[in-house]
């Protein structure tokens, strides 16, 4: 029972990736590009993590994997505002749906 | 193949390819990042070719922890040189 | 399925390291640069290796990433955007062409003599894990690695020690550099209150690195490398500034990791030899010299960066 829900949260997690890497790779610009990273790679890992903490041997390892969720949430907010407040100190305008892709 | 054999295949081609990027790159920042990747093959030949039986190998393992060290240490100091080189030969 | 993962990140790491020396942008270069730092993590961990994969992704892919980037920033002043930059290669004419072919070659033909030995080296007459693991019970320590890199084979490790130290010398003799000032731009207000949450966390971590070291994977140089992640955060967030000279304190907290191993290999001396330990002391002297090296090895990593990071000026 423990193992089947903790496949399916891993499998659902690695979806979530998969969903995000296909953002990353697709969408027009660096904005939408962050929008997929932080979106679904954020759920991803929590999926993943709450799948590995299901399977992990004590309660003392299944807390630090799960202690890693919000420390990746917080360092991913960070850096993806960072960039985005970058590209737009640059002068990068977000893409139009008008605008032929790049 | 064990698993330890083609890391330590991988490295030999990290190590060729580092080599060749040292001697071909114009650019000294590349030539630095060349000399890492040399490193990084020569790091993985250590501790896979020790492991192609399987089973760690804690001997090669503590000299590589080392060795990451000293590398990231000479980097630094390639880099702190770089930045004195004059303005036209970057 | 094992072999399938490994060959699948075997071909990742050489990509990822081919990108990151023909890539045509610089900048592009030394972002796969950090990939390839993160996928030898990966590839460590697959080995085996907790220990240098810990290491690797703290010092490869976080301080070698931020040393990179902050040099590239040097390079490539004012805005930081893709600059246009000559090609990473020089234009094709045709010398330049054969000397790249018979360049590629010898490197061609030195990877492939070197696989063949690989695969022709006889087995090994001197299994050193099993010398290692007959040990363990007098090395003081319940952790293979760092059972070598402290007692077994601890004089490597104390040279390395004076290594480091003499390229962070070598750094304070170049002195600051004469060139463009690195743009400080007002402090990233959430980088500040990031470092504010994780920095306490990260000191808490190396000296939980530290302790473990003795029994599972961790120890002094992990702990060291996350102290100087930890204060090159601090500097990125403007929250500690960079340094012009170190002090006296600072200069005794830089030498004295090197200079308590050091104490303890000479006190040894006088029992009869380098580095052997009486097994009953060993424990404590081994957590003796990992704090002291954790401590020092962060300051050290720490000011390879943060060493005249300050604002550059003109003379």
């Amino acid at each position: 029972m423990l193992e089947a829900l903790s496949a399916l949260l891993l499998l659902a997690g690695a979806g979530f990736y998969l969903a995000g890497t296909v953002g990353l790779l697709r969408f027009p610009d660096v904005y939408a590009r962050l929008h997929a990273l932080t979106k679904a790679d954020n759920l991803g890992l929590g999926l993943t993590v709450l799948g590995l903490a299901l399977q992990a041997d004590s309660l003392a390892a299944a807390l630090k994997l799960l202690l890693i969720w919000p420390l990746a949430l917080a360092a991913s907010a960070t850096v993806s505002h960072a960039i985005a407040r970058r590209a737009a100190g640059l002068g990068l305008k977000p893409w139009r749906p008008e605008e032929k892709r790049p | 193949m064990s698993a330890g054999l083609l890391y330590a295949l991988a490295g030999v081609l990290l190590f060729a390819l580092g080599l060749g990027g040292i001697v071909l790159l114009r650019h000294a920042l590349r030539r630095i990042l060349a000399f890492n990747v040399m490193g990084s093959g020569a790091f993985l030949v250590l501790v896979g070719l020790a492991q192609r039986d399987g089973g760690a190998d804690p001997v090669p393992q503590a000299m590589v922890l080392t060795g990451i060290v000293v590398a990231v240490a000479a980097t630094a100091l390639a880099l702190a040189l770089l930045r004195r080189l004059p303005e036209d030969r970057p | 399925m094992n072999l399938l993962l490994d060959g699948l990140l075997v071909l990742a790491l050489l990509w990822s390291a081919w990108r990151a020396l023909a890539s045509p942008d610089l900048a592009r270069a030394v972002v796969l640069f950090i990939v390839f730092g993160l996928l030898m993590a990966l590839a460590w961990a697959r080995l085996n290796a907790p220990d240098i994969a810990l290491a690797e992704a703290a010092i490869g892919a976080g301080l070698t990433g931020a040393l990179l980037l902050d040099a590239l920033g040097r390079l490539q002043p004012g805005t930081g955007a893709p600059a246009p930059e000559s090609p990473a290669q020089p234009p094709a004419n045709r010398a330049g062409r054969r000397w790249t072919g018979s360049v590629a070659l010898v490197a061609g033909l030195l990877a492939a003599a070197l696989a063949y030995a690989l695969f022709q080296l006889p087995a090994p007459t001197v299994r050193l894990p099993e010398q290692v693991a007959a040990n363990m019970a007098a090395s003081g320590v319940d952790h293979p690695v760092t059972a070598v890199l402290l007692n077994f084979r601890g004089y490597d490790t104390l040279l390395e020690v004076a290594v480091l130290l003499i390229a962070l010398i070598g750094l304070l003799t170049l002195g600051p550099a004469a060139g463009r000032p690195a743009a400080p731009g007002p402090a990233n207000p959430l980088l500040k209150a990031l470092a504010r949450l994780l920095v306490p966390l990260m000191i808490l971590s190396a000296g939980y690195l530290l302790w473990a070291g003795a029994h599972r994977p961790g120890g002094a140089f992990q702990a060291g490398a996350l102290l100087a992640a930890a204060a090159v955060l601090l500097h990125l967030a403007q929250l500690l500034p960079a340094w012009a000279s170190p002090g006296r304190l600072l200069r005794l907290g830089l030498a004295g990791g090197f200079l308590i191993f050091l104490g303890v290999a000479a006190a040894l001396l006088a029992e009869g030899a380098l580095l052997t330990y009486p097994p009953a002391q060993a424990g404590g002297l081994i957590l003796l010299i990992e704090a002291g090296l954790t401590v020092s090895l962060g300051l050290i990593l720490a000011g390879l960066f943060l060493l005249f990071a300050g604002a550059e000026e003109r003379p």
